[in-house]
């Protein structure tokens, strides 16, 4: 299973967010999509998923151009896992998780005994078999995130699409979530899946050891290994502010903003 | 406070959606042997064995079969159809304090009457007129959001509806202004709230099968109509094709409302309300509000209709009495805290 931009330009209509975009994805893969605000990931991620069409160039799925499967076929292997939010109907979180088996069921299909079991152990599989039965919209907002990365597991699409999965979590929980992923693309014991997300933090890129897509002013500037594509000079030109990557006593890289605020 | 129950999620909802829904099947039962032996004229469960068998009095027969039985089964059908219409689009809207009103039904519908009433028509074309008037007006509103290509999809759907309704309500006001302020004036004014008082089987039997259309595809999509919730982008990535999906709802719950509205007139709160309280009882899970809906809106405007006809000597419009009981309720409901929404 692949997914891959080819020579993509996204945007709206005759706007144009980037272009020239390139890579692909595969099982067991994890790419973090890193830029400042307003740089385009969010339009990539939704040319990635066909929700919008690209300006030229292609995504490939498989091998075959996104545009010319259905959404039920695409659904089935992309699964999207949006920035945690609050439905306006109070669902149980297993009927939230449930809602991942939509592209399996036909169009008057309803989840049996069978979804509800591949629901509990996606659940489970992220240790939060003891929500099942808990009001979604009153829990935190790192489990309605966990939740939906249940969802996405739910779907048993084989890559994943993340927007920002860290960006409402706390500092115990982000590590957590790069810890799922890491287990999500990893886990020896099951086919790895293939992981896109996009992070404000190009410290998780190192601790995932990530595949890196730096994006800025409507291009990817570079793409490859950490080490290579996150270097102090461009995230300083990216972000504007000065930025120094250190090297941990344990052997660690990390990104320190070294603004001094007096 | 208790956990509220996953309805169709673990055996023990299921269970307890079950129960509700046994609880009224036998509650809607009793109400409508209540209905069907109050009235003006006393009948007894006797009267009706013999009629059934062919032996009543004439007269018996005639109150029987043309007036009684007629109104009861109008009432039942335009409750349940005004319920499952709300129920369906407080989804489909993503908004809990959404009516079947929306996107201008029963104002387009209501126009229609008014026209067919100022023009004379019988009463049967006056019934087709508002038919067609709430089936015209939510196609206009459909065609204005689409060739509206910017913005929410929702919330140019209702923003449309908003206006067409406007805008149909000042003509239906200028139809009043030229109507005969002694003949016309009174029943513009009695159908615009809604009434089962002039109910015969003839006007019931061409609405089963309006009612019976709209409510198929609202029962057989009920789950998937549950990720109409998540909003467009996240149902299209769960490979749902959420515009067209919309669009299916959008007809079946206009085609059970304008049925429904042509018979009865405008009757108000039911599909409001009653939603409210069918998500009280079994949660947010369509699968399960829908029917409970049904059961809970016919029971209501069964329960309204019979006062309304036994209360006083002269009938009080519907719509009349669905408001005095619905608002105070609605009030409660909001003062009791969120539950059934968040």
């Amino acid at each position: 299973m692949t997914l891959a931009a080819r020579d993509l330009a996204i945007g709206y209509g005759r706007h144009v967010v980037g272009e020239g975009i390139d890579f692909s994805l595969g099982g067991g893969d994890i790419v973090c999509l890193l830029g400042p605000n307003g740089c385009g990931k969010t339009t990539l991620f939704k040319t990635l998923l066909g929700l919008i069409p690209a300006l030229s160039g292609e995504v490939v799925l498989d091998g075959a151009p996104i545009t010319r499967l259905g959404r039920a076929a695409i659904a089935r292997r992309i699964a999207y896992v949006p920035q945690s939010h609050v439905p306006p109907f109070p669902y149980p979180v297993l009927e939230v998780v449930l809602m991942g088996c939509a592209p399996r069921l036909g169009l008057l299909g309803q989840p049996g005994q069978k979804e509800r079991d591949e629901a509990v152990a996606a659940l489970e599989r992220l240790g939060l078999g003891h929500l099942a039965e808990q009001d979604y919209s009153r829990l935190s907002g790192g489990q309605r995130q966990m939740v939906l990365i249940a969802r996405a597991l739910a779907q048993q699409a084989d890559l994943m699409v993340m927007d920002e999965p860290g960006a409402s979590l706390d500092f115990g929980n982000q590590a957590r979530l790069l810890q799922e992923v890491a287990h999500l693309a990893r886990d020896a014991a099951r086919r790895g899946i293939g992981v896109v997300m996009s992070t404000h933090n190009p410290d998780h890129a190192w601790s995932l050891d990530a595949k890196v897509v730096l994006m800025h002013d409507g291009g990817v500037i570079a793409a490859g290994a950490p080490t290579e594509v996150l270097t102090a000079e461009r995230l300083t030109r990216i972000y504007g502010v000065p930025v120094a990557v250190e090297t941990t006593g344990s052997g660690r890289r990390v990104c320190i903003t070294s603004a001094a605020f007096g | 406070m208790e956990q509220r129950l996953s309805p169709g999620v673990t055996p023990a909802s299921r269970w307890h959606a079950g129960r509700v829904l046994s609880l009224l099947a036998i509650a809607l039962g009793l109400l409508a042997a209540f209905a069907l032996l109050s009235g003006p004229y006393p009948l007894t469960p006797r009267d009706y064995l013999d009629a059934f068998g062919g032996q009543a009095p004439p007269r018996v027969e005639s109150v029987i079969w043309q007036i009684r039985l007629p109104r009861i089964v109008a009432a039942l059908m335009v409750g349940g159809a005004l319920a499952a219409a709300g129920a369906a689009y407080q989804m489909l809207f993503r908004n809990p304090l959404v009516s079947p009103d929306i996107l201008g039904v029963s104002a387009g519908a209501g126009l229609g009457a008014v026209t067919g009433i100022y023009l004379s028509l019988p009463v049967a074309a006056i019934q087709g007129m508002a038919f067609a008037g709430g089936i015209a007006a939510v196609t206009a509103v459909v065609l204005i959001a689409k060739s509206v290509e910017r913005g929410d999809p929702t919330l140019v759907l209702v923003l449309s509806g908003v206006v067409l309704g406007a805008l149909a309500g000042a003509a239906t006001s200028l139809l009043k202004v030229l109507a005969d302020p002694y003949d016309q004036l009174p029943a513009i004014t009695f159908w615009l709230l809604g009434s089962l008082a002039a109910i015969t089987p003839e006007d019931v039997l061409p609405v089963l099968p309006g009612v019976f259309l709209g409510l198929m595809p609202l029962f057989l999509l009920r789950w998937r109509v549950n990720l109409l919730t998540l909003g467009d982008e996240e149902a299209l990535a769960l490979g749902v094709n959420a515009p067209r999906l919309r669009l299916v709802i959008i007809v079946a719950a206009t085609l059970v409302t304008a049925a429904v509205v042509a018979i009865a007139g405008v009757v108000g709160w039911v599909g409001l309300v009653v939603p409210h309280i069918a998500r009280m009882l079994v949660g947010p899970s369509f699968g399960i509000v829908l029917p409970v809906s049904v059961l809970l809106g016919a029971g209501y405007l069964l329960l309204v209709d019979t006062l309304a006809r036994t209360l006083t000597g002269a009938e009080i419009p519907l719509g009349i009495l669905t408001a005095v009981i619905g608002a105070p309720f609605f009030i409660w409901l909001l003062a009791r805290g969120r539950r059934g929404w968040s």
